[in-house]
């Protein structure tokens, strides 16, 4: 209990995916949430990354790590963007509103 | 040995809570500053695992740069949020069961996990090739040299998200002057001024 390996990492990991996923159920209507729920999602995805880095004695781990910061920082840029165009233009950010393309 | 433990603990549970409150919370400024509290938490993670490189840029990024732009926009928007949060609880029993699904899995498959025997052979950067580097300049090393494409290609997707970014988010409005780059460079002296000859005590 007292010694952390790599399942203490894991486990914490996998129960941070699980409440970004479940925050995409609970604010089914808030784009904003959404989008902070998949920031927690890809926070998991780079504790798992830096765990198994140290763990498995490869550094490889942190460089993909890095690259997953910089996909995460993209995304919410254009994803900030679109709804700050879809708010000018429709006056909302509920997700039932967004279905101009009918997807 | 027990100091690491308890850091581990205090990181981590801090961690858990305010990811939930980030979902939880009914004011999405809320939710932003609980956001920024779990990155801090995560970034205390990964000093612990040796990551220091990675735990500042977590800092520097998530919440000087993301969330920072996540509490703009928040506050940016005038958005009814009680409207949205109307019928949310009726999605909780659902996603309570897929999140439920999601993390049994999840357990199965990370408390059984071992490494498989010999895998040292097999390590692409072990930590020994760089035992006289820092953390930081051992991640330079590998980013320039053996990753040197993937740090381009990472640099091009940021450069075409802000690129994207400014066309989604730029607007001509009307009945604003602007500066007509072509009607100045095509404007010459002749259109400008003429030189007149004036009569001493007359004038023009």
């Amino acid at each position: 209990m007292m010694i952390i390996d790599l399942h203490h990492y894991l486990i914490l990991a996998g129960a941070l995916f699980t409440l970004g996923v479940f925050g995409i159920f609970l604010n089914r209507k808030n784009v904003i949430v959404i989008m902070m729920s998949i920031e927690l999602m890809l926070l998991a995805v780079n504790i798992n990354f830096v765990a198994f880095s140290y763990y498995l004695n490869d550094l490889t781990g942190q460089v993909f790590a890095i690259f997953v910061l910089t996909v995460a920082a993209a995304e919410a840029a254009i994803g900030l963007a679109i709804l700050v165009t879809f708010f000018r233009n429709k006056g909302s950010v509920a997700v039932e509103d967004i279905s101009a393309m009918k997807g | 040995m027990i100091v690491q433990a308890l850091a581990f603990y205090l990181f981590a549970g801090i961690l858990l809570l305010s990811a939930f409150m980030v979902i939880a919370a009914r004011n999405p400024v809320h939710s932003v500053l609980f956001l920024i509290l779990a990155f801090f938490n995560s970034a205390g993670l990964f000093i612990l695992l040796g990551a220091e490189f990675i735990a500042l840029i977590m800092v520097i990024v998530y919440v000087g740069a993301v969330a920072v732009l996540f509490l703009f926009v928040v506050m940016m928007l005038d958005i009814s949020f009680a409207d949205l949060r109307k019928g949310a609880m009726q999605y909780v029993p659902v996603g309570m069961m897929i999140g439920a699904l999601l993390i049994i899995e999840l357990v199965f498959v990370y408390g059984s996990w071992t490494f498989a025997t010999g895998h040292e052979e097999y390590l692409d950067a072990p930590f020994e090739r760089f035992s006289e580097l820092t953390n930081t300049e051992a991640l330079g090393h590998l980013l320039y040299i053996d990753y040197v494409y993937a740090f381009q290609i990472a640099g091009l997707i940021l450069f075409v998200a802000m690129v994207g970014a400014i066309v989604l988010t730029h607007r001509r409005r009307s009945g604003v002057r602007h500066q007509n780059v072509s009607d100045q460079q095509a404007r010459k002296v002749e259109d400008a001024f003429e030189v007149q000859k004036v009569t001493p005590r007359i004038g023009m």
